[in-house]
């Protein structure tokens, strides 16, 4: 049966944001799609929220949902569910869509999923792709009372153009004042540091094995040898090697390249979670038994200091 | 400043995580168990934020008995004492159950802060903080990769996808840090040594107030029906290598793939 699916749909810097655009593939599958906005929209971000497949927008156009976090959209999201009951509300895995999640879950009082690849439902009943690892992946269903609350992984849908035209409803919900507590004073747009990892053909990422915080630099020379961008762990983030802007995982980036090489990584489920797509992986690792090489297509137990510069140095000769 | 400090006692997230098939949930090893490395984050700001302002740490985890490994770690740190929320009822409790849990403990001490990691290590669904601030109507601080406290409000810098945005809140308030916030101090021997000693109080539903229903199995909406070993076969190639010998088989692979 088809269901009424609405999903969150986070508005950034004028645009839709591409996490939630995805979503919207997804909820076309599974019924009829809805996006609910809450925030200023411009007409183009609009229209691009219905041209990727919303029949109808619920806009709350009040700039208060931007200026204050979570606790205004959650508000009137319970609002909307109790006069509404849509059959499920999918969100995206930006920080604000975990926030606005996590609050509605508890204000509702009822089950979430989180870190989902895929959403089904045979006949009522829904089923729920979870990976947990490189190895291991979950079917899980939620029970009691709906709306059914689903939080996706990036990139798990690819978001398409379909040429729709939405349906554009106001939201009639009232900001209640104790919701305004926690206010965005400034809002600061850093430049990236190097290449934008989540659209690199090829990323080379460096871990804990490198053992020092110089020899990360065989990791950039490697990604430039090949014509591709660095990346690393949580783990060398954490401390301090390289800016947060080059962490993929859980936490940081989720990238699906055509080339995955993974140095001195031994394959930490935060890790795999934001590289796990790459079509090609190659780890080099010295610990056989590390998790990474149950991913790799090409596994090399060796020295990371030995091989990699090695390697760079070959393929520079061409 | 009263501020209590999540913890969570968690499979070392550098061994491979394993999920049991029959009870369908994380294997957790306790001997391979630790604090969860994003805890320490907060336990460290908290530290900091308790020096120059005067008070107390109070750190809290909800875990079998095991887990009062992750409160000594924290108390070696510095936390004055620990809360253990420990209860066989507990056992396949889902974030919102956790989170009702936790709640009840955190009801009773009434701090000026809460502070979290953004997520577990190993869950890592991040869906407790938010769920906690809704139950005990805080305002909710999250993603903090700075943090202050001045004049009875909290500002924070909020990681973005794009940069950061400076976010204020008056206390009471519960935040959620990330690594960004604070470099983890090192508990020196003296300090695990005074320790062992520390008060841990442990509580269990009964002395909470939790309906027993809205925790554990019985209160988890979530539930997993089935658990997949996917092994992909992906007929993947190792090779040993020695002193750089297997450079050529690399390139010959990228050559195949056609990226080199």
């Amino acid at each position: 049966m088809a269901k009424r699916v609405w999903v969150w749909t986070e508005v950034t810097d004028g645009a839709a944001h591409r996490g939630s655009l995805e979503l919207l593939t997804l909820a076309r599958a599974l019924g009829t799609a809805e996006a609910v906005v809450l925030g200023p929209a411009d007409a183009d971000a609009l229209a691009s929220i219905g041209n990727h497949g919303a029949a109808v927008i619920h806009h709350g156009d009040d700039a208060r949902y931007a200026e204050y976090l979570a606790e205004p959209q959650a508000a009137t999201l319970a609002t909307m569910v109790g006069a509404d009951a849509p059959d499920i509300i999918l969100f995206s895995s930006t920080p604000s869509a975990r926030d606005v999640l996590s609050r509605l879950v508890a204000k509702l009082d009822v089950g979430v999923i989180a870190n989902a690849t895929d959403v089904r439902y045979d006949g009522d009943d829904l089923r729920v792709t979870v990976p947990w690892g490189a190895e291991t992946t979950g079917t899980v269903t939620l029970n009691g009372s709906g709306p059914h609350l689903v939080q996706l992984r990036p990139k798990a849908f690819a978001a398409e153009e379909v040429g729709g035209q939405a349906e554009v409803k106001a939201v009639d919900v009232a900001i209640d004042d104790s919701t305004l507590r926690t206010r965005v004073v400034e809002n600061v747009v850093e430049a990236s540091e190097g290449p934008n990892l989540e659209d690199a053909a090829i990323i080379v990422s460096g871990g804990r094995g490198l053992g020092q915080p110089e020899n990360y630099s065989l990791v950039e020379e490697l990604a430039k040898a090949l014509g591709g961008a660095p990346g690393a762990t949580r783990a060398i983030v954490d401390a301090g090697w390289v800016p947060y802007s080059h962490q993929v995982g859980q936490t940081g980036k989720t990238v699906k390249p055509t080339l995955y090489v993974a140095c001195g990584i031994s394959g930490a489920i935060q890790h795999i979670a934001g590289m796990k797509g790459s079509k090609y992986i190659v780890a080099i690792n010295r610990d056989p038994d590390a998790p990474i090489f149950e991913l790799a297509d090409l596994g090399i137990v060796g020295d990371v200091m030995t091989v990699v510069p090695k390697l760079t140095e070959q393929l520079r000769k061409g | 400043m009263k501020i209590v400090v999540c913890a969570k006692h968690v499979p070392d997230p550098n061994m491979p995580m394993e999920v049991d098939t029959g009870t369908k949930r994380l294997k957790r090893n306790p001997a391979q168990s630790i604090l969860d490395p994003s805890d320490e984050f907060g336990i460290e700001i908290a530290l900091q934020i308790v020096e120059n302002e005067g008070g107390e740490v109070v750190v809290l985890t909800m875990g079998p008995a095991a887990a009062e490994d992750a409160l000594r770690r924290a108390m070696a740190m510095g936390a004055e004492r620990a809360i253990h929320i420990i209860d066989d009822a507990l056992a396949g409790s889902d974030a919102l159950g956790t989170a009702k849990a936790l709640a009840a403990a955190i009801k009773a001490e009434g701090p000026d802060m809460v502070i979290c990691a953004v997520e577990s290590t190993d869950a890592y669904t991040g869906m407790v903080p938010g769920a906690l601030a809704e139950l005990l109507n805080l305002p909710q601080v999250t993603f903090a990769r700075s943090l202050s406290v001045e004049g009875g409000a909290v500002t924070i810098q909020r990681a973005t996808e794009s940069g950061y945005q400076t976010v204020q809140a008056q206390l009471p308030a519960l935040v959620t840090v990330t690594a960004s916030v604070a470099e983890p101090r090192y508990p020196s021997f003296k300090l695990m040594m005074q320790a062992k000693k520390k008060p841990v109080d442990a509580r269990d539903t009964g002395a909470l107030g939790v309906e027993p229903g809205a925790v554990g199995e019985a209160g988890a909406k979530e539930e997993v029906l089935t658990v997949e070993l996917i092994r992909e076969e992906k007929q993947g190639v190792k090779i040993t290598d020695e002193g750089g010998d297997s450079v050529d088989q690399i390139v010959a692979y990228l050559k195949k793939i056609q990226v080199a």
